[in-house]
């Protein structure tokens, strides 16, 4: 039963074919056509994507090389789709979850211009594209072609709305941000070539990189696996290259729900998951790894405890999870790691549509301090993105609680203080979520008499994938089930096995014994219900609505990062452009090569003297030269 | 008749000629002057081709006379150069109302 | 047959340009010419593959032992192709732009195609200097006649600076021409040539200098940008898609093969200009407000890349060149193609007084947008190819002491390509109109037409480029292994 699997260009085939069509007759197409064919394709990927699961949940797995990509002398890349456990989970988010926001995006954009609506789309469809290039790649030349495509889609939907300036700097900024690490990446592939010769990943004949990556040494394992990371903190917005991600908002909510929470964002820990056995390799990278993710996971969400801007404050919650999946990474944990990409991939697109159902509903309004008690009006939207919060602040049974648990659980059978860290981030995550939720939802509101006016629940292409995510989010978990609760053993571990049997084979995952994963348990929920509780309490009935003052505004301004990036970054290499520019090409270089005609002019000019003009002293000249050679000829030479 | 009797002669002509062009600034006596040149290398390829004819008859009937031949052609290019170099020097005297040389420095500016 | 065809076509037909006294029907006649001269070239790579018509050689100086002996072998195809292709491209993309003088104007265009493909073609030392020379001087009527402002001076620096580097490079000819054991200048005979390695040390700079003025190498750039901005853009996409070629090109024919011992001598030395260059390249760009001295520092950049790879010798990275060259020469055209509709129609190129074309005008910006990301060399599309290649060949490379640096800080060009081109495409594009751009019209049909045949050709070389890197392979093997074979 392979004949499926060979399918498996279909699924990126559809999006692409939905991109050239509303890229072409974006102008001809009405909106609804757009729409539909727009979402259809992506469905039509989501069905072949469960097909091929279906296959792939019995065992089977497959290649299909499609051609030749580039190859010359031993190199060889092919144009490889490979279809495995890991890809055909990302699949599923993919498609699904875009599916939704495609469909959810048809509302949410209705107010634009046909041929922008259509520009839209195509975009959209692009992404899905890329996305799914870049998690179906058969070797790390394809991801890649997949990672820097999904950049540039990022680009074009950030500054989808070209006529902002600021908007546009921001999409302009997540595109230089992600060459950084796409330049760590790209360095690590020519590594890889001239170490191993190859960039595949395995081979039926065992000569692809997982296959042979005994034969690098301690230095490669950690070269390489550094700058694989460091695309990895690019693409999914960690320390320090995490600032666009904020202002990666500027394009249309659905956009950051799809790029910015659900999928791109995650494509840095499926590079490593697909990575894993070079970074069991390297448990040098792994400490960086597990401590740029914790760092990140903390420093993102106090910043998210300051913001105002419903967007930002997802945003950096996106960053801060991004982070413990990097924590869960580094600590070993990639079933974790993955499952939290999952998890989080239906309570943060959940909680973006959410937000972009609220703005909706506000006008394009997006500081919570002009809202309030929304809930009353927006039912459907309230109680979603509630689900949303309680998924994100890991509340048992929603699914946040699972894969964060067990991420958690690893981290603290690695070392203890990185248990300790990442619950004090889950404390803050709780924290904020409900001070977002509080402010927003309960309380009074405090908008405009227009805004009041016109508050309304959102029609049902936005409500619909609102309710269908918050399904997700509540039961999600279930698949990931720890072994502690006797149901039956972890579903997820036990699809993913295959991918990380040799990791495991050569470093086995540390196991807690049950009751110390009751109490990390208990601890966790403890801590969480708390803040949940305090946020209510805090903001439910007395919003923050002044300007914060003293550690506040340090942390509303964002620790003055995106301030100090431009003093220390942009500034001087502006600076030095303008050197370069001004002084070394004009005064120097130029000067340097004028100067070479200057020398000849001004030789010509002394010579010129000579030709005086007077016959008299040619006659002259020419009667010395001649007895000068009369001397040299007969006098000198011998 | 010695060899260097007419080398003599000849480089005394060509020394005088040669003072005339550069101590003079009358362009026709700078003129009288370079004639006086050629013709003392005339004369030289005369001498040396009547010495020489002496020397190499005995091989060839012709043998030296490519110097007198020479001579010839010089002597008509003289003269188409006479023809030239007077008019040259007709215009000069009706445009600076003068036959002195340095007038014409022109070139230097 | 077919690499004489491509010299005489255009030659005779250049010359015969000069009759016709109307605009209109120079135009026609050249677009005329050089679609045949296209065919011919798809011919020859194409269809008629075979050695006897891709090699002629007659005597021409025979006392001299140089002949005019032409090939097109694997490495010439596709620079020909190159030249042949983006001659029409550039008539019809061109081809409402009215010129002075027309029928001089498109003469001399055919003549400078006959010196390319000349340059391209010729396997005979003496004729490939013949052929660079006559290159040179059209290029110089073109830009000093149809120029801008600065015309005079501008062309006055670029035909000097170009000729002071060619003349060094025929004092290297004529030195190893001396120096080939049966006094020939025929290409065979060069590659036997086996000098010692101090002669072919400073022999290498005799070279180096001519073809790295001509590519143009930090630091004999400066020409370049000026040069660009003055010359009537039909003008400046020859030079820029295919002039400057013909400097990586001689590299690779002329001073690889001839004198590897020098060039591995000075490899580093020169590979350091190149990464210095690509930096130096791209941080001047930055400042740029001229679109086309923007574009002109980016090609000093790409081109910066194309010497690094050849001069740390490693077969990958000169395959890279290979594609590259050509895909250069594709994305650079549609770069000036999109430059020049746009000075057309608002009379300006400065991009302070530019923007929100995006509104205005979305065909003529989708077409910038696509050429411009395969200017920063986005994979699937063409430049990733040959970037990826030569970054790969760069960081492989076996004979070069520093390849890891040359690599991480050349690779940071690529950074730095993505912040100008953006800078670029926003200021052009996006943002509010200017008063300028307030009643832009979009672009006409020929000119569509062009930039679509380009963008799916940047697309198609991009997803599926193994054609190109099979028609270059067995030459970039040849060269590699004469590299080796005179290794002490």
């Amino acid at each position: 039963m392979n004949n499926v699997l060979q399918l498996v260009w279909l699924v990126p085939f559809f999006p692409l074919v939905g991109f050239l069509i509303n890229g072409l007759f974006r102008k001809q197409l009405s909106k609804s056509l757009i729409s539909i064919i727009g979402s259809g394709m992506v469905l039509a990927s989501f069905v072949v994507s469960v097909l091929l699961f279906t296959e792939v949940k019995n065992g089977n797995t497959h290649v299909a090389n499609l051609f030749d990509f580039i190859s010359f002398g031993s190199l060889s890349i092919p144009f490889a789709f490979q279809i495995d456990q890991l890809s055909s989970l990302f699949l599923l988010i993919i498609t699904g979850v875009g599916f939704l926001i495609h469909v959810y995006s048809a509302a949410y954009m209705h107010e634009e211009r046909n041929d922008h609506f259509g520009r839209y789309f195509c975009y959209l469809n692009l992404f899905v594209f890329s996305m799914l290039l870049l998690v179906l790649g058969a070797n790390y030349v394809i991801m890649f072609i997949g990672w820097e495509g999904v950049g540039l889609c990022s680009y074009l939907l950030i500054g989808y709305w070209f006529k902002n300036t600021e908007y546009n700097n921001a999409a302009k900024k997540a595109f230089i941000m992600n060459r950084i690490g796409d330049l760590g990446f790209l360095i690590a592939i020519f590594w890889l070539i001239a170490k191993l010769g190859t960039v595949t990943y395995t081979t039926p004949e065992g000569t692809g990189v997982f296959d042979v990556f005994n034969k690098l040494t301690r230095t490669d394992y950690i070269g390489i696996t550094l700058l694989l990371f460091v695309g990895a903190t690019g693409k999914s917005a960690q320390l320090p290259l995490y600032t666009w991600l904020p202002d990666a908002m500027a394009g249309p909510t659905p956009v950051s729900a799809l790029i910015h929470a659900a999928t791109m964002v995650t494509a840095g820990i499926y590079m490593i998951a697909r990575s894993n056995i070079l970074y069991t390799m390297a448990p040098e990278t792994q400490s960086v790894v597990a401590a740029i993710g914790l760092a990140t996971a903390l420093f993102a969400a106090t910043i998210a405890i300051k913001q105002n801007d419903i967007k930002k404050v997802l945003a950096y919650s996106t960053v801060s999870q991004l982070g413990y999946m990097f924590l869960g990474l580094g600590v070993g944990a990639y079933t974790g790691a993955v499952f939290h990409v999952m998890t989080h991939a239906f309570f943060k697109a959940l909680l973006f549509l959410g937000a972009g159902s609220v703005i909706h509903a506000m006008h394009h309004e997006q500081d919570i301090r002009n809202m309030g008690g929304l809930k009353k009006h927006l039912p459907v939207t309230h109680l979603t993105f509630l689900i949303g919060c309680i998924a994100i602040a890991g509340i048992p049974p929603f699914s946040g609680f699972f894969s964060k648990d067990e991420i958690l659980a690893a981290a603290f059978a690695k070392d203890h203080l990185y248990y300790y860290l990442g619950v004090a981030g889950a404390l803050m995550t709780a924290f904020y979520m409900f001070r977002l939720y509080a402010t927003t939802f309960l309380g009074k509101f405090r908008g405009t008499e227009e805004q009041k006016h016109h508050l309304h629940e959102s029609p049902a292409a936005m409500t619909i994938p609102l309710i269908v995510l918050a399904i997700l989010s509540i039961a999600g978990g279930f698949i990931g089930m720890p072994e502690v609760f006797n149901m039956g053993e972890h579903k997820l571990e036990h699809f993913l096995a295959p991918i990380f049997e040799a990791s495991a084979s050569y470093k086995e995952v540390p196991h807690l014994d049950h009751e110390t994963e009751y109490m990390l348990m208990g601890i966790s929920v403890g801590v969480a219900v708390l803040a949940i509780l305090v946020a209510l309490f805090r903001y439910s009935k007395k919003p923050e609505v002044h300007e914060p003052a003293g550690f506040g505004k340090v942390l509303a301004d964002k620790w003055y990062i995106d301030e100090l990036y431009q003093f220390i970054i942009v500034k001087p290499m502006q600076w030095f452009a303008r050197f370069l520019n001004n002084i070394i090409e004009k005064n120097f270089i130029d000067w340097l090569i004028n100067g070479v005609g200057r020398t000849v002019n001004y030789t010509s000019r002394q010579v010129r003297l000579l030709q005086s003009g007077l016959v008299g002293n040619y006659v002259l000249l020419m009667v010395l030269s001649m007895l000068a050679l009369f001397v040299v000829k007969f006098f000198l030479k011998k | 008749m010695l060899i260097e009797r007419y080398i003599y002669l000849a480089i005394a002509l060509f020394c005088i000629g040669i003072v005339g062009v550069l101590a003079r600034r009358n362009a026709i006596i700078i003129f009288m002057c370079i004639e006086l040149m050629l013709n003392a290398v005339n004369l030289l390829l005369v001498a040396f081709s009547k010495m020489h004819h002496v020397a190499g008859v005995a091989k060839s009937a012709s043998a030296g006379i490519d110097g007198q031949l020479f001579v010839f052609f010089i002597m008509v290019v003289a003269a188409a150069e006479v023809s030239v170099g007077l008019a040259i020097i007709v215009m000069m005297y009706r445009n600076t109302h003068s036959v002195d040389v340095n007038f014409l420095n022109r070139l230097k500016h | 047959m077919i690499p004489v065809l491509l010299i005489v076509i255009p030659l005779v037909s250049g010359l015969l340009a000069f009759l016709i006294k109307q605009e209109k029907s120079a135009k026609v006649w050249a677009l005329l010419t050089s679609l045949v001269t296209m065919v011919v070239t798809i011919l020859g790579i194409a269809v008629l593959h075979k050695p006897e018509y891709l090699q002629t050689n007659v005597p021409w100086l025979p006392n001299l032992g140089s002949s005019f002996s032409v090939t097109m072998d694997g490495m010439s195809k596709l620079l020909c192709l190159l030249t042949g292709i983006a001659y029409p491209g550039i008539l019809i993309a061109t081809w409402n732009t009215s010129y002075k003088n027309a029928h001089q104007f498109f003469a001399l265009m055919l003549l400078m195609q006959t010196g390319l493909m000349g340059v391209f073609v010729a396997s005979d030392a003496l004729l490939f200097y013949f052929f660079w020379e006559l290159a040179l001087i059209p290029a110089y009527f073109l830009c000093s006649i149809w120029g801008g402002e600065r015309r005079i001076a501008v062309t006055f620096k670029f035909f000097i600076y170009t000729f002071v580097g060619s003349l060094l490079m025929l004092i290297g000819i004529i030195w190893v021409y001396f120096h080939t054991t049966d006094h020939s200048f025929a290409m065979s005979s060069f590659y036997k040539v086996n000098l010692p390695g101090n002669t072919q040390g400073w022999l290498f700079w005799l070279f180096f200098l001519a073809f790295a003025i001509k590519i143009p190498l930090f630091p004999f750039h400066t020409w370049q940008p000026d040069t660009y901005e003055q010359s009537p853009t039909a003008v400046t996409m020859v030079l820029s898609g295919i002039m400057v070629k013909m400097g990586v090109f001689g590299i690779l024919r002329w001073l690889a093969p001839v004198l590897p011992v020098g060039l591995w001598g000075w490899g580093d030395t020169a590979a350091t200009l190149c990464v210095v260059g690509m930096l130096y390249a791209s941080f001047v760009a930055m400042q740029q407000d001229d679109l086309k001295r923007l574009i002109a520092y980016s090609s000093i950049a790409h081109m910066g890349l194309m010497g690094l790879a050849i001069f740390v010798t490693s077969a990958v990275g000169i395959q890279g060149v290979m594609v590259q060259m050509f895909n250069h020469g594709i994305n650079i055209i549609g770069l000036w193609i999109v430059v020049e509709l746009i000075e057309r129609q608002f009379g300006t190129r400065k991009m302070s007084e530019l923007g929100g074309l995006a509104q205005k005008a979305p065909s003529l910006s989708i077409m910038l947008v696509v050429v411009s990301l395969a200017n920063v060399a986005l994979p699937l599309t063409n430049a990733f190819i040959g970037e990826f290649m030569m970054f790969n060949g760069v960081f492989g490379s076996k004979s070069s002491n520093y390849h890891y640096i040359f690599t991480v800080v050349g690779g940071i060009s690529i950074i730095l390509s993505a912040i100008y081109t953006l800078n670029m495409i926003q200021k052009v594009l996006y943002g509010n109109t200017s008063s300028l751009t307030a009643n832009a019209r979009d672009i006409r049909f020929n000119e569509k037409f062009v930039l679509a045949v380009l963008l799916i050709g940047i697309v198609v070389m991009g997803v599926y480029p193994k054609p190109m890197i099979e028609a270059t392979r067995h030459a970039v093997d040849a060269i590699y292994s004469k590299m080796f074979i005179k290794l002490p």
